[in-house]
């Protein structure tokens, strides 16, 4: 049999050893270290005639810099709209009153994520306050439908030019 | 042919006396559980032979697994321009899958098989009738500390060994490959949850290690006191643990990750 006391340095080292494992499993692999924009920081909404496929924790970024999160996002019964509320870390204090959000989509098929586009006011944004200028989610079906559906209306004769078809489209449409 | 009829039904009897006597043996081992607060010493013996000594094979297999998987992952994921995404892949399959069951599986190869030899040997040179002479219950004595030593080894040892294989991929895709340090750990931790993988791992990794403790140490309780019963104790503690580690952790993750 070993020494006690060997066993007893050994046997402590294993169970830190292995507290330590759970520990960086925990704050390093796992997403609770991500916690930007949920202490500190500040809030601001923006409201949204469709979100697609945006969910909470989806990061909000400024010239493709991760800003801060989406924390929530709701259905409002009045304006029949969905608003987005998004967690910015305090760091980005200055982003322009009339900033534009827009929501777009990593890559090809990859998740999508709440795009700021600084304006050009003076006054900065404060918590809780309100993106005026928004940009839907393109949804494809959408997308493909007004193309096919501005094709028809070029008539069969018509060659398409380039990709004309989506140049009919208003981001600002209420 | 009524031979045969006699044998199937001696063995399904036979069948069923083991697994009542194998819940039996556990029940009566979990009521003697506390009276080890009392005596701390004797699981920190047994953690010391089932957990520490099981850690050079834990670190090295976890290391190699992860490397294995950092290599495989990068040449598939390379073709779709996805390498970046290589730390969700290592690091979910290490936290979902590999790491409690791999790290449960070498467990009753190197602590299982060990127990079962050790308490077979024990009855066999009946060590274990000696005690109940001296008025020691040999449940409490023996099965209760190794019980409880194996049970909470290897949640550790499984943590251990995804931690381990989440440093070897990493060490393979950033270091070898080139994948993007940055990415590589932000989309891990951006896909990887902390309750819905990590939790529901150690959950499974808590489950496995009652299941080949019981299994094993039931094993060497139960076997016939010979050196061939010992080491046919020995060969069915490996294989039913495997048995049931993999078809627990079908129902495990049926369970957990069924709504995804």
């Amino acid at each position: 049999m070993v020494n006690t006391k060997v066993v007893e340095v050994g046997v402590g080292v294993f169970v830190a050893l292995g507290l330590a494992a759970l520990f960086m499993l925990a704050m390093h692999v796992s997403n609770l270290a991500l916690s930007e924009g949920s202490g500190d920081g500040y809030e601001i909404v923006a409201y949204f005639d469709n979100v697609g496929g945006l969910k909470v924790r989806s990061p909000v970024t400024m010239a493709g810099v991760n800003v801060g999160r989406v924390r929530a996002i709701e259905f409002d019964d009045r304006t029949y709209q969905a608003r987005v509320t998004m967690g910015i870390g305090a760091r980005y204090d200055k982003i322009p009153a009339d900033t534009m959000a827009n929501i777009f989509t990593a890559g090809l098929l990859g998740e999508q994520y709440v795009s700021l586009d600084a304006g050009g006011d003076d006054d900065y944004m404060k918590d809780g306050g309100e993106i005026r200028i928004t940009q839907s989610a393109l949804v494809l079906e959408q997308v493909v439908g007004q193309f096919l559906y501005s094709k028809a209306a070029e008539g069969p004769a018509a060659p398409p030019a380039g990709t004309g078809g989506f140049d009919s489209q208003d981001p600002f449409a209420p | 042919m009524i031979e045969l009829l006699r044998r199937l039904g001696r063995g399904a009897i036979g069948f069923f006396e083991r697994l009542g006597r194998a819940h039996l043996f556990l029940a009566r081992v979990l009521w003697g559980l506390g009276e080890l607060y009392s005596r701390p010493g004797l699981v920190v013996a047994q953690l010391w032979s089932l957990g520490v000594l099981s850690l050079l094979i834990i670190l090295v297999s976890g290391l190699f697994v992860g490397m294995v998987l950092g290599l495989q992952g990068y040449n598939t994921l390379v073709d779709f321009g996805a390498e970046e995404s290589l730390g969700v892949l290592v690091a979910l399959s290490l936290v979902r899958e590999l790491g409690p069951v791999v790290s449960a599986l070498l467990f009753a190869g190197r602590a299982g098989s060990a127990l079962t030899a050790e308490i077979g040997l024990m009855k066999a040179t009946e060590q274990l009738a000696g005690m109940e002479m001296m008025a020691v219950d040999p449940l409490r004595r023996v099965a209760g500390p190794r019980f409880l030593a194996g049970w909470l080894s290897l949640p550790l040892l499984a943590a251990i060994f995804s931690a381990m294989g989440v440093l070897g991929g990493y060490f393979v895709g950033v270091g070898l490959l080139g994948v993007d340090d940055g990415a590589f750990w932000s989309q891990m931790q951006s896909k990887v949850d902390l309750r819905d993988d990590v939790l529901n791992g150690v959950i499974k990794s808590i489950v496995f290690g009652f299941v080949v403790t019981w299994i094993a140490v039931f094993e060497g309780y139960d076997c016939v006191p010979t050196s061939e019963g010992v080491g046919r104790a020995t060969t069915r503690t490996v294989v039913h643990s495997a048995l049931a580690v993999l078809g627990l952790d079908f129902v495990l993750t049926a369970l957990m990750f069924n709504e995804g």
